[in-house]
Formats: C-alpha cells, sequence, structure tokens
C-alpha cells in the first residue's frame, strides 16, 4: 500500500506546465495543497460527486492540455455513472487518479465498497476507459507516471493507498468564487487554445 | 407568428447566439427535437449523461475552460441535482437548463405529480431562477432572457417548457 501524500507529491513533480489539475473534497483537496500552491489546480471543498462531471467538461473545454482528476473511492463510487459518461465521451486529455484507501477517511474510516469486492479499476475498464491500471507500490509508481500526464485517455490509475490521517493542509481559499475566479484566470493566462478559451460571452464589467 | 412555431429549431437559434455549444442532456419525449437539432448541428458537441447532475459539473468544468452549456432535462431530474446544484452557486458560475414538465396538465402518471409539482420549489430552494414559458411563439425569448441572466449575472437558470404546451405523453403501443 503507498502513502498518499508521497505519491502525491511524486506524480506532481512530473506535472506539465500547461496541465489542469482537479481534486474531490477532503484528503485529495488537502493532499494537493499539501505540496504547495498552483493556480492551475482547482479543489472541491463540497459537493460530492461533482468532481468528475467538472473534470470531464473541463477536458472538453481545453482539449489540448492534459486534465488530471486526483479523486477518492468514496467520491467515485457516488457517481460511478460519469465513468460510463466519460468513456462514452473518451477525451483523450483526462486522466482519472483514483486514492483508493478503501474508507471514508473524512468521517471516521467506514469501509467503501472498494473494501468488499468492487474494483474501481475493473468498473472503468468495464465502462470503456481506454488506459486503467491499479498500483499498490512505490515500485509500480514510475509506470503509471506516464499514464496519468501524457497516455492518450481516458485513463483510470487506481492507486491503492494506506488509509490513516494526514495532516490538514487548506487551500489557498474555502470561497467557491475565489478560488474558480482565479483558476479560470489562471487558464486563461496559459493563452487560448484550438477551439477553446475565449467562447464565454461573459461580461467583464 | 403561427401558433405552430418550430420552437426547439428557435431554441437552438438562441443558444448559439449565446455562445452555448455544449448541450447535455438526460433524454426526454419532450426535448427529442431540440436534442436530434443538437446532434446534428456540427458547432455543438452533445453528452449524453447516465443521471441529471453529471449536468451541473459537467457545465461547471467547461464554463471554467471558456465553454457554454445547457443542460435538458425532464422535470423528474431536477430533484437528481439538488447538492450539484451547490457548485454554481458558491462558485459563482453561470448554469442553464431547460426542463420538459412532467405532472402538470393532463397528466395521467401519478408517479410523475410528486417531483412535478416540486420542480419550482427546488430551483427556489437552491437559488435558481425560474423563467416559464407556456405558450410555443415566447419560448425563444424566455430562453434568451435566462441565458442572459446566466451567463451575464454568473447565476442558475431554470427554463420550464410547460406540460400545456409540450402534451401530455401519450403511449402508444407497438
Amino acid at each position: 500500500m503507498l502513502e498518499r501524500r508521497t505519491l502525491v507529491d511524486r506524480l506532481l513533480r512530473h506535472r506539465p506546465d500547461n496541465a489542469l489539475t482537479v481534486s474531490s473534497l477532503g484528503s485529495p483537496t488537502w493532499d494537493i495543497a499539501s505540496t504547495g500552491d498552483n493556480p492551475l489546480h482547482f479543489g472541491f471543498i463540497g459537493a460530492m460527486g461533482q468532481a468528475a462531471p467538472f473534470a470531464l467538461g473541463l477536458a472538453m473545454a481545453e482539449p489540448n492540455k492534459r486534465v488530471v482528476l486526483f479523486a477518492g473511492d468514496g467520491e467515485l463510487l457516488m457517481s460511478l455513472g460519469i465513468l460510463a459518461t466519460i468513456a462514452n465521451k473518451a477525451p483523450a486529455n483526462l486522466a482519472i487518479v483514483s486514492l483508493d484507501n478503501e474508507s471514508y477517511g473524512e468521517t471516521g474510516g467506514q469501509s467503501t465498497a472498494t473494501a468488499g469486492p468492487t474494483d474501481l479499476e475493473a468498473v472503468a475498464k468495464a465502462c470503456g476507459f481506454s488506459q486503467t491500471c491499479t498500483a499498490t507500490s512505490e515500485e509500480a509508481l514510475d509506470a503509471v507516471c506516464d499514464q496519468v500526464w501524457t497516455a492518450k485517455g481516458p485513463a483510470f490509475i487506481n492507486l491503492k493507498i494506506v488509509c490513516g490521517p494526514s495532516p490538514l493542509v487548506f487551500p489557498h481559499s474555502f470561497d467557491g468564487a475565489t478560488a474558480m475566479n482565479r483558476f479560470r484566470d489562471a487558464i486563461n493566462k496559459l493563452g487560448q487554445t484550438q477551439g477553446s478559451y475565449g467562447r464565454s460571452n461573459e461580461s467583464e464589467i | 407568428m403561427s401558433i405552430s412555431c418550430d420552437w426547439p429549431q428557435a431554441i437552438i437559434g438562441v443558444l448559439l447566439s449565446q455562445n452555448v455549444d455544449l448541450v447535455a442532456h438526460v433524454p426526454d419525449a419532450g426535448h427529442a427535437a431540440l436534442i436530434r437539432l443538437a446532434e446534428g448541428h456540427d458547432q455543438i458537441d452533445v453528452v449524453t449523461l447516465t443521471s441529471e447532475e453529471e449536468g451541473v459539473g459537467l457545465l461547471c468544468g467547461a464554463w471554467a475552460g471558456g465553454r457554454n452549456g445547457v443542460l435538458l432535462m425532464q422535470s423528474s431530474g431536477v430533484g437528481n441535482c439538488i447538492n450539484a446544484l451547490a457548485l454554481p452557486e458558491i462558485c459563482r458560475i453561470p448554469f442553464l437548463t431547460i426542463v420538459s414538465m412532467r405532472g402538470e396538465w393532463e397528466e395521467f402518471v401519478p408517479w410523475q405529480i410528486p417531483m412535478g409539482l416540486a420542480t419550482p420549489k427546488v430551483f427556489e430552494a437552491m437559488h435558481v431562477e425560474v423563467f416559464r414559458a407556456t405558450e410555443e411563439q415566447h419560448v425563444a425569448e424566455t430562453v434568451d432572457a435566462a441565458g442572459d441572466f446566466a451567463f451575464t449575472t454568473r447565476r442558475s437558470a431554470a427554463v420550464l417548457l410547460s406540460q400545456q404546451m409540450l402534451g401530455a405523453k401519450q403511449f402508444k403501443e407497438g
């Protein structure tokens, strides 16, 4: 089993400069915050089940940038249907990193279905993800790095991690609008990409 | 304007004028013509969802990347979206949905009544501004007003297409 902070830190060291990352509520958002502040990251603090749909929409709007979602097993189990939706749209630039500690870590460590018979990689594969894998040890981590950042997606990387408390590290802001404005501005500053940014008719008054 | 105006085609025109090029939906008979037009349009991406709440996050993520979208769903799907609607509200992301109503005029399936009656109340509770379209000739301007509200003030808006206008669902054999 992997230690979540170590593996998130190792994976993010290989992050391309123009990659966009998203994390689901709770520990994945604290994990990413623990590696440092990056305006090209958007961390959920609520709306459980919405991180994967959000990542799909972002990947469709920014087809020339890598979009990587870091999501807990509880989050993914809440909206398993989105895995079918994602596979059906098949965004080549999207990867989901499942941080699977087989438990609801924020609420007392109650077991999730992945502590039982449910295998999230198998679910993603059956839904039609083009790349799937599971890693349980540090040695396997280097091999999955390519799947996270470069391999043709949609990719699903299931990382079995130890269940246990990590130090709380909070992101830049708990206010959604503050975080969203910063994220969107940071994407905008990366410049226009083919057929994506700049089509909003939002009035910036 | 004739009573049988082509309101689905008119909605497509309004959506494109609002820079909406992403249509997410869980299908409903009331939306069938609109979905068919969107699927046949080369400037519009269509995403078929497994459940309506996926559309909320999907459109929010797309907006973060600079795209405007719309969620098409039946009134029974509105309840599935409740907690998800916190996302556009707390992040001040524009959210636009067009809802085909069931459980209203001439409804004969009692299972459609509870969510049909609750739909405007659910939206109101989640701070989604409700715009009603009850006549074909006013559909386009209603969608336009809702789109303006959503995309220029970065808030959530829902257009309810009344069952009186859509016609109650008919069950046909064969």
